[in-house]
């Protein structure tokens, strides 16, 4: 089973990269870009057939290591 | 006093860190692998500069899950003395061993100049060589060292006293214009609760000799020495 974490930035938390590429896009032409947040995406391929356990599971992964709490949020969703 | 430096693959200052320590001492330090799971006897344990695992994840995280790392929180928690330097400070706050964490630098560039640190806290093992308010030159190389904490955190360090180093200028004055990184309150380095775990990301460990262009950094290790010599 596939589990995707994604991992933005907390609100509140300035983002350089988020606005280095939202004035990159300005330069490009892309006026109607407001604010823009970077983050990570990371999949796992889980040895779990039962969504629910692969699910709690990858939310331990991204308290224990893949997310860090004092600075980001994650969110955890199974693919497939 | 025993030192022991911790080496993860990508750590690259060991031997910086291991010839201040050398000249404060006047005995080596012990390298430690990060697949050590016991700490021989020690006074202070060292976690240098570099790139651990390749800055993979975010800087600092895979160290902070060494096989060693669990030896250095027991060290830390039964009192030991703790130093964290640039990815040293890096892994100690991924640990959880230091508040707070070092964000992408808020110009996004990897700085590679000498700074100026005022020293906030005076009187601990890692700063009795100084007094409150005594400015020191020290070089940095980080391309995350933007600390970040939240309001609590910072207003705790501030009101206990833990910050112990600040961004200044060569005459002490502390301000967005002597902050290179865009870290709150331009804090340059912190301490634990008891005072016995310093991070912080500027290098010391290099300016401790006249032909690397001075000793400002020296004071940290003398101290050291008087602090913890056994």
């Amino acid at each position: 089973m596939r589990v995707k974490v994604t991992v933005m930035l907390k609100e509140g938390v300035l983002d350089p990269q988020g606005k280095a590429i939202g004035h990159a896009l300005h330069t490009l032409g892309f006026g109607e870009v407001g604010d823009v947040r970077a983050g990570r995406v990371i999949e796992l391929e889980l040895d779990e057939t039962d969504q629910g356990r692969a699910l709690s599971r990858a939310e331990a992964m991204a308290q224990r290591l893949l997310a860090n709490s004092v600075i980001e949020t994650f969110a955890a969703e199974v693919l497939a | 006093m025993r030192a022991g430096i911790v080496v993860f693959p990508g750590t690259n200052r060991e031997r910086d860190m291991a010839i201040a320590l050398q000249g404060a001492t006047g005995t080596q330090a012990v390298m430690l692998w990060h697949r050590d799971t016991v700490l021989p006897a020690l006074d202070l344990v060292v976690l240098p500069g570099g790139f651990s695992h390749g800055d993979y994840l975010r800087c600092g995280a895979m160290a902070a899950h060494s096989p060693i790392m669990t030896a250095v929180r027991s060290f830390a928690e039964a009192g030991g003395h703790v130093l964290g330097v640039c990815n040293g400070f890096q892994i100690l706050t991924e640990a959880g061993l230091l508040p707070g964490a070092l964000l992408r630098n808020a110009g996004l560039r990897f700085l590679s100049h000498d700074c100026h640190l005022r020293v906030e806290r005076e009187g601990t093992a890692f700063t009795r060589g100084w007094s409150a308010g005594d400015v020191f030159r020290a070089p940095l190389a980080h391309g995350d060292g933007n600390y970040v904490a939240d309001r609590e955190t910072l207003e705790r360090l501030d009101g206990d006293g833990l910050v112990a180093f600040r961004y200044s200028d060569a005459a002490g004055r502390v301000d967005a214009g002597t902050n290179p990184n865009g870290s709150a309150g331009n804090i340059a380095g912190v301490f634990s609760r008891n005072l016995r775990v310093l991070g912080l990301m500027p290098h010391p460990e290099d300016l401790v000799d006249p032909l690397m262009g001075g000793i400002d950094g020296k004071p940290l290790f003398d101290g050291l020495v008087q602090a913890l010599a056994a």
